[in-house]
């Protein structure tokens, strides 16, 4: 028997996992903390009892706080059948945490915190069955910052931040999080191509420094109906421009239900030579703000998705809850995963859209 | 599409075009993008950003230039290539790109080590590569020089980075020929050969270089630099040259070059024996050179089309499509012919404002483009604003009005917000911005502080909803009055009426859909004149909103399904014989486009013009006669060229079974035992309350068909299309920017499909039905569907469930049988296509299904063998109560 609480192991048995069937990554994690209707002083607990500035809201800082949530959401997605849980640190960069004023050393511990809640909770269920091995992702969220967007409408050159300095902040995340124990890394939700490529850059390099190499799973979002990414590009383009990273698994989640995602799917199980994934919201929101796709709903959808042959991960981002992950993973049980298709060498560029020199 | 040969505009090039220098020295960088957007134009599929000039620093300068190219996604819709010969400006570029660009270039000349460390950031920054022939030793001129570098590079990027070799691209050094100095006569040659053995001993790797060098001896006389150019790509593309550093669309076609140019500019390119006893090549091109220096230069490399238009036209163009370079001449113009500077602004430009909503509410623009029309829009209110202010003269410039905006606490997205911000400020209103994650006392204080005239809200996550409420309640509290705007994009004006609008009843609430539609609700809350007469509609709506809402809850009496089918439409089936058709199963038909034509009803075609009448009388009518008479002209030019030239493939199939109703359903049957069931079509029933009294029947499909136990009856159903090719010709208009002739091709394959409906309904009555033979043909006839029988299509009135659509197909094996097939929401591809079952009984007539009730909702389900959720979403436009509602109720 392997034996999982190595880690090599562990990246060993995705990959074959990968091969075998298609995996289910978890849900939604801001809508279960919503529920839990946490107040001010969920948020703060003792270490932050008098911080300056509102703390409510930022969930990532659960990690430190009140780390038995983020410890039950795991449990409760592994139980409704995730293969893969990610860390609760979405906006676990120091760039996205300035709005909460946190310093480098809170959001070094709320990844490093993040990662081992989710490390400990994966061992146990890993120690009870291990022949259905359960793995942590480690979240990198966007930033509320962009690289190739302008901070000010008046002068479009203008921006917030440098590759350098995102770069800086994604290095630590980075680092940070394989100290805590995850054994992927999920580049996700992201809006901008950019910033994703500082990203990638990141990992490539903190890898060069003699560490292990974990898988690499790149997550776009279409924002809307125009069919692009918030910097303007398309899905091809997008992958044109990310595969370098050789990324283990590329897809897109958030802002779109399945309904209107599946296209994009698509498109990138066409044209990706690696694992698409791909977890939509459920649904988009009502007139009310809230998702109301049943978990069956979700189930059906996504089952569509994997017998036509579409994804090889999937699993839910806003408004889906365990019992829509539970749907998800009992309709694709025993579906083949999408076989990743050989695509012609050809110089591919992108810009906005994509250019093929075949 | 794979392009033959790949055009990387160059005259975004500080060595290569002087004029794009001086722009960036001036620090003129709106200028400096034109030129950018020019190329793209004029079919440049990569950019050159080149800014290696000792008067700059060319490092801030390519950053400047790529960031400011990226808010222009009609420029940045194309990749890049970074060229610099500085190390430091091509990863400072790098850092700027989002897309996969190319770097330009790399060499050995400093050795092996720097070579693969650069190459390793630009795999690491995602980047291709361009690699010079340069090594240690110096450039390669010759061809055995050319091709030993390249393949050192070659294995070294390959074997040692392990360098994706289809992202390597080689410059093998365009050297200038015709200098006078023997030796570089054969430099054309060398290329060109280099090129030839590079593509046969390099997978993969593709060749490229910067054509105007090899003219350089004829700077000053462009159309023989032009000449040379054209001549030399035509040679080297034949070698496998695959892209290259041009002037794109300025280049003449070889075949159009003057002969006797062309041979001497070919025997200097190739170096060809000498043509001449006393001259050589190059001496006889330079002698023959001024000849042709006064040739009139190459036309407008940009499409400036638009520029033909009213000032109106050109605002709007330049509005849509973010273009400053005129905008100040087009506003001048517009300033010119108004009455006063502020007509400008409140006529053409805010109808060109209202163009861009349009677009993007359509989701045909993106944001970053509509943030580039309101640049365009701010630039033209500059060039106003001094009349404006002369006009006051002298009196202060006053802002029409002041809007505070917030995005609301617990939310950082602040992308739209700013957009508004813009919008506003190009329209004269001052904005206070606070920010993103500000609480509601917060935003209530600087309101007060600012004696603001309004409050934006803006937020994007869901959590948002209840914030606003918040705040709205708030401001209710402290007794203010002003408006209260709402934005963003989890909001609605649902949610705006139902619960912001009510917590603040002491002011105006009003949602905004978009940023396009700002300023208007804005300048309309601001006017004294209009702002009552706004706010009452606006309040008017939203308690109609909320009435709906509450409305979506209750439930209307239907008649009971079980009721609804004792009232069915009972035919007298006693003594009647139902017709049989000439044969059962599918059968395929192939009419030719100018069979179906006699069969074209007109009047739809008017209507998808938005001309309203029937057809002939429609081109006499004193409105729209005029142009109904000009519109039916050219689609008749058009019509014509469309059977001569078969634009459009039109493919059909029929089928007929043995049908017998049961209940709801129509059996139908593999044959005349009537033994084996091969499908079930389901129909829906009215539910509506007809009221007592005689032949008022609540009607479904089925009842046309006899029912079991009955005389032997048949079923129809037939799918057909005239759309395939369709796309392709269409695209083929739109690329010529001929929307006209799009729109009206893809009318008219819709109105061949639906006479291709009819051409087969016919002859299904006078032939393969064969109920009708005496029928004749009399298309107005047809077209008031005044014949036995009928066709009705599922999704339409007479059975609004798509999916009975999916049976018909498989019945039919349409797919394979027509090429049309069915989208996840059961629409038929090729888009101009019909499809429809056929009912004989001279009695079946069309009838609308209306709205339906659970009960039948819940039988239907059985019917089709869904669950409830499946069939609700699938009959969600017709049932007669809240889904959701219901939902709750049962889980209650």
């Amino acid at each position: 028997m392997t034996d999982l609480s190595i880690r090599a192991n562990r990246v060993a048995a995705l990959k074959a996992a990968a091969k075998e069937r298609i995996l289910i990554l978890d849900g939604s994690w801001g809508v279960m903390f919503q529920k839990k209707k946490l107040g001010e002083a969920d948020y703060r607990a003792e270490r932050f009892a008098n911080f300056d500035g509102q703390m409510k809201g930022n969930n990532d800082i659960l990690c430190l706080t009140r780390p038995d949530l983020v410890a039950e959401l795991h449990d409760a997605y592994f139980a409704a059948g995730a293969d893969i849980s990610e860390t609760n640190t979405f906006s676990g960069t120091t760039i996205a945490q300035a709005d909460y004023r946190l310093g480098e050393q809170d959001v070094w511990d709320i990844n490093l915190e993040g990662a081992r809640i989710g490390r400990q909770v994966a061992d146990r269920w890993n120690a009870e069955n291990p022949e259905r091995p359960k793995f942590i992702a480690g979240s990198i969220g966007p930033l509320n910052v962009m690289l190739s967007m302008s901070s000010d409408v008046n002068d479009p050159g203008a921006r917030k931040v440098t590759f350098d300095q995102v770069y800086e902040a994604y290095r630590q995340q980075v680092d940070a999080l394989y100290q805590g124990g995850v054994d992927l890394f999920l580049i996700e939700t992201i809006t901008d191509t950019l910033n994703c490529k500082a990203a990638i850059k990141a990992i490539l390099d903190w890898r060069d420094e003699g560490h292990e190499e974990l898988p690499i799973w790149i997550s776009g979002t279409i924002t809307d109906r125009s069919g692009r990414t918030l910097s303007g590009q398309t899905a091809e383009a997008f992958w044109n421009s990310i595969k370098h990273a050789k990324p283990f698994a590329v897809g897109f989640n958030c802002a779109l239900g399945a309904d209107l995602m599946r296209p994009h799917i698509a498109e990138m199980a066409r044209i990706a030579d690696t694992l698409v994934a791909a977890y939509p919201n459920a649904g988009l929101p009502n007139a009310m703000g809230e998702y109301d796709e049943e978990p069956h709903e979700t189930g059906h959808a996504l089952h569509e998705w994997a017998k036509d042959g579409l994804v090889n991960i999937l699993g839910g981002c806003c408004g889906t809850t365990p019992d829509h992950i539970r749907h998800v993973a009992d309709e694709v049980r025993g579906v083949q995963p999408r076989a990743i298709p050989e695509r012609p060498k050809a110089m591919r560029l992108a810009g906005l859209e994509p250019f093929e020199l075949a | 599409m794979r392009p033959v040969f790949v055009n990387i505009g160059e005259r975004t090039n500080v060595t290569g075009s002087a004029k794009f220098k001086k722009l960036i020295v001036e620090g003129n960088f709106s200028e400096a993008l034109s030129v950018a957007r020019q190329q793209v134009e004029a079919g440049a599929q990569v950019i050159d950003v080149n800014m290696d000039e000792g008067l700059l620093d060319s490092e801030q300068a390519m950053v400047t230039f790529l960031n400011l190219m990226a808010a222009e996604p009609d420029i940045a819709r194309v990749p890049v290539m970074i060229d610099s010969s500085k190390w430091e400006v091509i990863e400072a570029g790098l850092k700027c790109v989002q897309g996969k660009a190319i770097v330009n270039s790399i060499s050995l000349k400093e050795g092996e080590e720097k070579f693969l460390q650069q190459a390793r950031l630009c795999q690491r920054y995602g980047a291709a590569v361009v690699v010079m022939a340069f090594d240690e030793v110096g450039q390669a001129d010759t061809e055995a020089r050319k091709v030993e570098i390249c393949q050192r590079a070659y294995n070294t990027l390959v074997d040692k980075v392990g360098f994706a070799p289809e992202d390597i691209i080689f410059d093998p050094n365009i050297f200038a020929v015709a200098t006078g100095i023997e030796e570089h006569d054969n430099y054309a040659v060398d290329f060109i050969e280099a090129t030839r053995r590079i593509k046969q001993l390099l997978p993969f790797a593709r060749v490229s270089g910067g054509v105007s060098n090899v003219s350089f001896s004829f700077r000053g006389n462009e159309p023989v630099r032009r000449a040379i150019h054209s001549v030399f790509l035509y040679h080297a593309i034949n070698a496998g040259m695959d892209m290259g550093i041009v002037n794109a669309g300025d280049l003449p076609v070889y075949d159009d070059i003057d002969a006797t140019l062309r041979e001497a500019v070919e025997d200097v390119i190739l170096n060809r024996p000498q043509r001449d006893p006393v001259q050589t090549n190059t001496e006889r091109l330079v002698d023959m050179a001024p000849r042709y220096k006064g040739e009139k230069g190459q036309q407008q490399v940009a499409n400036l089309a638009w520029r033909e238009g009213t000032v109106n036209e050109r605002l709007t163009h330049a509005l849509v499509h973010g273009i400053t370079e005129f905008i100040d001449a087009d506003t001048e113009e517009a300033r010119l012919a108004a009455e006063r500077p502020l007509h400008v602004i409140e006529g053409p430009l805010m109808d060109g404002m209202n163009v861009v909503g349009d677009l993007f509410g359509a989701g045909k623009m993106f944001l970053p483009q509509v943030v580039k029309s309101a640049r365009v829009m701010k630039q033209a209110v500059a060039w106003l604003m001094p009349f404006m202010e002369a006009e006051k003269e002298g009196q202060e410039r006053k802002a029409a009005g002041k809007v505070l905006m917030a995005t609301v606490k617990g939310d950082v997205h602040d992308i739209g917000k700013n957009i508004v911000g813009v919008v506003l400020q190009c329209n004269n209103y001052e904005v206070v911005d606070l920010g993103v994650m500000v609480p509601a006392d917060r935003i209530l204080d600087e309101a007060k502080k600012h004696e603001v005239d309004m409050i934006g809200l803006s937020g994007l996550i869901t959590p948002s909803l209840d914030e606003m409420v918040f705040v709205a309640a708030e401001m209710e509290r402290q007794g203010f009055t002003i408006p209260l705007l709402i934005g963003g994009a989890t909001t609605s004006r649902t949610h705006t009426a139902v619960k912001i609008e009510p917590a603040y009843s002491r002011g105006p609430t009003t949602y905004v859909v978009d940023a396009s539609r700002a300023v208007g609700v804005v300048s309309s809350l601001l006017s004294p004149t209009e702002k009552d007469r706004v706010t009452a509609d606006t309040r008017a709506e939203y308690v109609k909103v909320r009435e709906q809402y509450a409305r979506g809850q209750t439930v209307k009496a239907r008649t009971a399904i079980g009721e609804a089918r004792k009232r069915k439409y009972a035919i007298d089936w006693k003594g009647y014989t139902p017709p049989k058709p000439l044969f059962t199963g599918a059968r395929t038909f192939e009419p030719s486009l100018a069979e179906l034509e006699p069969f074209i009803d007109w009047s739809p075609f008017f209507a998808s013009w938005e001309l309203i009448g029937r057809y002939p009388q429609i081109l006499e009518d004193d409105v729209v006669g005029e142009a109904a008479t000009d519109l039916y002209r050219d689609a008749r030019v058009m019509l014509d060229k469309v059977i001569a030239e078969q634009w459009f493939g039109a493919k059909g199939v029929i089928g007929f079974w043995p049908a017998q109703a049961v209940e709801d359903d129509v059996v139908l049957y593999a044959d005349e035992t009537r033994n084996v069931e091969i499908a079930r079509l389901h129909t829906l029933r009215q539910q509506i309350d007809k009221g007592p009294g005689e032949g008022k029947a609540n009607l479904a499909l089925s009842d046309f068909v006899a029912p079991v136990g009955g005389p032997a009856d048949y079923v129809g159903g037939f799918a057909v299309t005239a759309g395939h090719g369709e796309d392709e010709i269409v695209k083929r208009f739109k690329d010529a920017g001929d929307d006209y002739s799009a729109i009206m091709a893809s009318a008219l394959a819709d109105r061949l499909a639906e006479a291709f409906a009819e051409w087969l309904h016919h002859k299904a009555r006078v032939e393969l039905w064969g109920y009708a033979p005496e029928e004749g043909f009399d298309a107005e006839r047809l077209i008031a569907e005044k014949y036995q029988g009928i066709r009705p299509a599922p999704g339409y009135p007479a059975q609004p469930d798509h999916t009975e659509k999916g049976t018909l197909f498989r019945l039919l094996d349409a797919e394979a049988a027509t090429g049309m097939a069915l989208t996840e929401s059961f629409a038929m591809s090729p888009g101009a296509a019909v499809s429809g079952l056929y009912f004989s009984h001279p009695q079946s007539h069309y009838f609308g299904v209306g709205k339906i009730d659970f009960d039948q909702v819940e039988d239907y389900a059985r019917r089709k063998g869904w669950d409830l959720a499946t069939t609700e979403r699938w009959l969600s436009p017709i049932l007669n109560y809240d889904p959701l509602a219901r939902a709750r109720g049962e889980a209650a």
